[in-house]
């Protein structure tokens, strides 16, 4: 009985090992000379030269911009949609109540990058291909942030709304001291899942951006991890990791939120 | 007055989601009834024409059977194991948050980021694969340039990608389980791994189907990959859908066509977005 329970630790562990090994692995190269990367000698010298040439070869910087100012860009935008419309179909009982909810639900199945095509031709007529603006837009109002709100806006108790309304609020002030505050821990589950995703968001980004100035990261990483870049593995290393490091320090620090709130997000 | 209230609060949001899904839906699948315009031929009705070309792709049929191997291949798998990490780490196991978030970190990193890094394991000669079968004397082997070996190479990622994000949700369930049932068990002296048949997995069962829907989602949407490691290569062997799309309207330009697959891509999401409904309505009802 013991001796199973020792050979499971063991076997959860090598797991956990090789889990992470490729992460590991990508350590080893970014800090290492590029003749050593492929090379496993525990005594190689450690460089940055590969972070100093990586960040030279591509505009890492500016591509960091454009996803930071993505993510809060949508962010900011679906936190006010979403709460919006979360409260109407949680709080009001307006006609077609039933049928607009229903509509808003296709959008988990049918998520703007599956409609590539259509969605570039209406942004050339909008005039915002190559714009953030132009990548964050299909995504401002999220049908899986007016569900998540819908949901935890319901199980507030009315008694609440009501004093409220007693003591002269109105019912935008309702929402905003009542509501808002008392969803809270939602907002946070929300907001990790949103940035992790549009963080790591590609096939729109890059259908819709041609330009240094607009692409994020992951489309930047795309282009520069090219085999036919030339770029050696030491720099790709160094480069993939500048380009999850925010996201991946985040995650160490916040473990716990992380996964909560991607269980929340996944459960609804 | 309420009425009103309630669509002005909906209005941003519902204009935004009529533009960028309902409204292209529909334009897509009107798009796919005409054939695509050029400078000097504009586009014209055409009927079911390009449906009719999709029986004679190769390409379509191909990209479908991969499809399909490609779920098959990560998703028994990543389900196979995602189950057995959650029930290592709800167990007391030493170092238990370590290894939690070692399972779970290939989640949070993008499908990019994790295909360059991959790149390398999968190189001839100088890749990690290599490095390992010369140990043994195989001699090198180009694995994303071999029909037969691409799909097994992107599967393998897909796993080790997908699992830890599986894995949360069986923790979820696990940590639900009333502790009376292990301790019952333990009383009748059954075994872990009869436990595990007869109580744990079919009360994850409903876990399991959720997520079997949404691992199945996921396999028709998860292609940036294939832009790092195969551009749906060698000769269309790792080619998926979604990325066949991409290919059809931005690098061929046939934009008809391109809106043709969409309309299939469409209809297979809706047929497993009936199959999800069904799944919580049943959910509920056990509740």
């Amino acid at each position: 009985m013991n001796a199973g329970r020792a050979l499971e630790t063991a076997a959860a562990w090598l797991l956990a090992f090789l889990w992470i090994a490729p992460l590991l692995y990508a350590f080893w190269a970014a800090f290492h000379p590029a003749a050593l990367a492929t090379h496993f000698d525990p005594l190689a010298p450690l460089t940055l030269d590969n972070f100093r040439k990586a960040w030279t070869y591509a505009p890492f910087a500016r591509h960091l911009l454009n996803t930071m100012i993505l993510v809060t860009m949508i962010l900011s935008a679906q936190l006010v949609l979403c709460t919006l419309a979360g409260f109407a179909f949680a709080r009001f009982d307006f006609a077609g109540h039933d049928i607009a909810f229903g509509l808003v639900l296709v959008q988990l199945m049918v998520m703007p990058e599956v409609l590539i095509v259509e969605n570039y031709r209406t942004m050339a007529r909008l005039g915002l291909v190559d714009t953030i603006l132009g990548i964050g837009l299909p995504y401002m109002a999220s049908a899986f942030g007016i569900f998540l709100l819908r949901q935890t806006f319901k199980t507030i108790p009315r008694e609440l709304e009501e004093a409220a309304r007693v003591e002269g609020c109105s019912m935008l002030g309702v929402l905003w001291r009542v509501y808002v505050p008392l969803a809270r821990p939602t907002y946070l589950a929300y907001a990790l899942v949103s940035v992790s995703y549009h963080w790591n968001n590609f096939l729109w980004p890059l259908v819709i951006t041609n330009s240094v100035n607009t692409r994020p990261l992951t489309v930047g990483l795309a282009i520069f991890g090219a085999p036919e870049s030339g770029v050696d593995w030491a720099v790709i290393s160094a480069g993939t990791l500048m380009a999850v490091a925010p996201l991946l320090v985040a995650f160490l620090l916040f473990q716990k939120q992380f996964m909560q709130s991607f269980m929340q997000a996944g459960i609804k | 007055m309420r009425h009103v209230y309630g669509w002005l609060l909906l209005l941003p949001a519902a204009v935004l989601l009529i533009g960028f899904t309902h409204y292209p839906a529909a334009a897509t699948l009107l798009d796919s009834l005409f054939s695509s315009g050029t400078v000097v031929r504009p586009s014209r009705f055409v009927g079911v024409d390009n449906y009719a070309a999709l029986a004679d792709d190769p390409i379509f049929t191909q990209v479908l059977w991969n499809n399909f191997w490609f779920a098959l291949g990560t998703i028994p798998a990543s389900i196979a194991l995602a189950m057995l990490m959650a029930i290592w780490v709800n167990d007391r196991l030493a170092a238990r948050t370590l290894v939690r978030m070692a399972y779970f970190t290939p989640t949070i990193l993008p499908m990019i980021a994790v295909a360059n890094i991959w790149l390398f394991f999968y190189t001839p000669q100088i890749g990690l694969l290599d490095q390992l079968g010369a140990l043994f004397g195989a001699p090198s082997h180009n694995w994303l340039g071999d029909p037969h070996t691409v799909m097994g190479c992107l599967v393998a990622m897909t796993i080790w990608k997908e699992a830890g994000f599986f894995m949360i949700f069986y923790l979820a369930a696990l940590q639900s389980l009333p502790p009376e049932l292990e301790e019952a068990a333990k009383i009748e002296g059954a075994s872990r791994w009869y436990f595990f048949r007869r109580v744990t997995f079919p009360l994850l069962m409903p876990t399991t189907l959720f997520v079997l829907v949404n691992a199945t989602i996921n396999s028709f949407k998860l292609v940036d990959h294939l832009f790092i490691l195969t551009k749906g290569g060698p000769n269309n062997a790792s080619n998926l859908l979604l990325y066949y799309i991409y290919q059809v309207a931005f690098s061929f330009f046939d934009t008809s066509y391109a809106a043709t697959l969409t309309v299939i891509l469409l209809l297979l999401l809706a047929t497993l977005a009936l199959v999800q409904f069904q799944l919580i309505e049943k959910r509920v009802h056990y509740r």
